[in-house]
């Protein structure tokens, strides 16, 4: 195994890391599903190659023309959307998902279904990890203020946090926005990596991964997020001697991870640097223990 | 104005077959609240079981119709006991079992591509029917096309005569009412989820072998499938009568889309139709209006 190899299958997990962040936000903390979030990706990734491509912006401001593209997009989805119930608001973003990648199928200016070659080669494992150290720390930044906890308690209890007076509304769109335009730079970076873009890469398929990443991670839990992004993108490298048959097991861990332990490999526990010495106390005096909750998992 | 009606007779036969597999995402949804992402891979199933009993075995059609269903029946049942009973036993919420679902499809459609037998080549089903059309005036009716919307019909109201006639089907509407006093009035609600999943494997299996006979069988058939769930969203989540007619409906305005416009578009209209209905009116045309308890 070649260190390019290794650090290729870094890059992508970072890639998907971005996108699980912004997700873990909306669905681990705000508790709203998306099957819809490779579709926000899409639209990150044609507009930041857009804009490196044919207005020759450097490579961050181009990302974050990306994120801001999906965050509005997802603002105007979410006006509509987000007043739906239950299931009704995953199979909306579903629709959304499979609609903008079948708008990009259709338009030629982006090379259509075929795809779009010769995205510049920005992307690489350092500013991978610059990205994703910045998103962690302001993502946990955020949950740890005001805000994060109003969104926690709409995850909580919908109809109490509006009795107390938190605008749900407003805090769920909020989410999804950051979700999204999450979702968006992460689409740049990926761009910017393959070189390539074609739509069919952001399909249903992929938004199921990642709201599986995050359920894999544990809800509620951005380490837990971290841990998931790296193993179930690893995984599939690591059973590339069984090609045929790793997706087989992936579907089969992820119903035995839903029947056996719901709450995933973190389930609400951080994983920080305080909470990794109190847990490293504690086994020293060997009493049981250990992680410290921040999300307050249930 | 015959082709008008070429796109309409067109679009009642393929809405007829989404209507088979709408009824499937129906049922479980007026008795389980979740949108049973694995049926498309039961479809798939159902096609690949009527290529396997027709071609490798030679059965005669109606017996190899009647055996993938209660095959694909079965695996329903399977499914519903290994993916979602331990959920249901321990009252997890929905989206658990949506997940839980998506494994499933996962799991599904990449059995078939990594069985080495199957693979994920394109099959193609031995001729039944003769290609050579009926001619009604100007009309050309495919024998296939004629052959679908009577075998979905004749299922449909066969399931619509057990739901609204029969003990079970009282029994059925009761729990798709009220799950927990249903248990208390003495209605066995496992069974009757058990017959739920027997019911729509069944007629996923027939929709699946009737697929399979239009177009061709290949492991990817469930991203087909997926508009009959949208059909089954548009005439209402948890209403029988509601997929059929939104199924009919999404049919037809699939082909006149392909037909008058461009083939390219057929799915986006699709998922534009599904995004509308959401947004205007999202208890679909004859749902009923949902409220999340609290």
């Amino acid at each position: 195994m070649s260190k390019e190899y290794l650090l290729g299958i870094l890059t992508l997990a970072g890639i998907n890391l971005m996108t699980v962040l912004g997700l873990s936000l909306l669905t681990g903390f705000t508790g709203l599903f998306s099957f819809g979030h490779a579709g926000f990706m899409a639209i990150g990734g044609y507009t930041a190659a857009m804009m490196t491509v044919n207005f020759h912006w450097p490579f961050i401001p181009a990302l974050l023309a990306g994120g801001l593209a999906a965050a509005l997009v997802s603002a105007v989805i979410g006006k509509v959307t987000l007043n739906l119930k239950g299931d009704y608001f995953c199979i909306a973003t579903l629709g959304f998902g499979e609609a903008i990648r079948l708008v990009l199928d259709n338009v030629q200016y982006f090379g259509g279904a075929r795809g779009w070659p010769g995205v510049p080669y920005y992307t690489n494992i350092w500013n991978v990890l610059l990205i994703n150290v910045v998103a962690v720390i302001a993502l946990a930044n955020l949950i740890r203020s005001r805000h994060g906890r109003n969104m926690i308690a709409v995850r909580e209890e919908e109809l109490a946090s509006q009795i107390i007076g938190i605008n749900v509304f407003k805090y769920k769109m909020i989410s999804l926005m950051i979700s999204a335009g999450f979702a968006g730079i992460a689409g740049g970076m990926m761009g910017h990596y393959m070189t390539f873009l074609q739509p069919k890469m952001f399909s249903l398929v992929k938004s199921t991964e990642l709201t599986i990443i995050v359920i894999f991670g544990g809800l509620g839990s951005i380490s837990g997020s971290v841990l998931g992004a790296l193993v179930l993108t690893s995984l599939p490298e690591i059973l590339r001697a069984f090609y045929e048959w790793r997706l087989v097991f992936y579907g089969l861990a992820v119903i035995f991870i839903m029947i056996s332990r719901p709450e995933g490999l973190m389930g609400g526990y951080e994983l920080t640097p305080s909470s990794m010495k109190k847990l490293y106390r504690n086994l020293m005096s060997k009493r049981k223990g250990g992680f410290q909750s921040i999300g307050g998992g249930k | 104005m015959t082709q008008f009606f070429q796109q309409l007779i067109n679009g009642l036969s393929i809405g007829s077959v989404y209507a088979l597999m709408a009824v499937g995402y129906s049922l479980v949804y007026s008795i389980m609240n979740f949108s049973n992402f694995a049926h498309g891979g039961v479809i798939m199933f159902g096609a690949y079981f009527g290529y396997f009993f027709l071609k490798l075995l030679k059965f005669p059609f109606p017996l190899a119709f009647i055996t993938s269903a209660v095959c694909t029946a079965i695996l329903a049942l399977i499914i519903e006991r290994a993916a979602y009973k331990p959920l249901r036993e321990r009252k997890a919420p929905f989206l658990y079992f949506i997940i839980s679902a998506m494994g499933t499809s996962i799991f599904l459609e990449n059995l078939i591509i990594a069985i080495p037998a199957i693979g994920p080549t394109f099959r193609t089903y031995p001729e039944v029917f003769s290609k050579h059309p009926f001619k009604i005036g100007e009309l050309a009716i495919g024998r296939l096309d004629i052959m679908m919307f009577i075998v979905s019909a004749i299922c449909l109201v066969l399931l619509i005569y057990i739901i609204d006639y029969t003990k079970i089907g009282k029994a059925i509407q009761a729990t798709s009412y009220n799950i927990k006093a249903s248990a208390l009035m003495g209605v066995n609600t496992d069974f009757i989820i058990v017959a739920i999943f027997l019911m729509g494997g069944f007629l996923a299996g027939i929709a699946g072998v009737l697929f399979g006979m239009k177009y061709t069988v290949y492991p990817q058939i469930g991203g087909i499938t997926i508009k009959s769930f949208i059909a089954a969203v548009f005439g209402g989540l948890g209403s029988l009568p509601g997929a059929v007619v939104g199924s009919i409906l999404l049919g037809i305005i699939e082909t006149f889309t392909s037909g008058y416009i461009s083939s390219q578009y057929r799915d986006l209209i699709a998922f534009v139709l599904l995004i509308a209905v959401l947004v205007f009116r999202p208890m679909g045309l004859m749902g009923k209006v949902t409220e999340d308890k609290a």
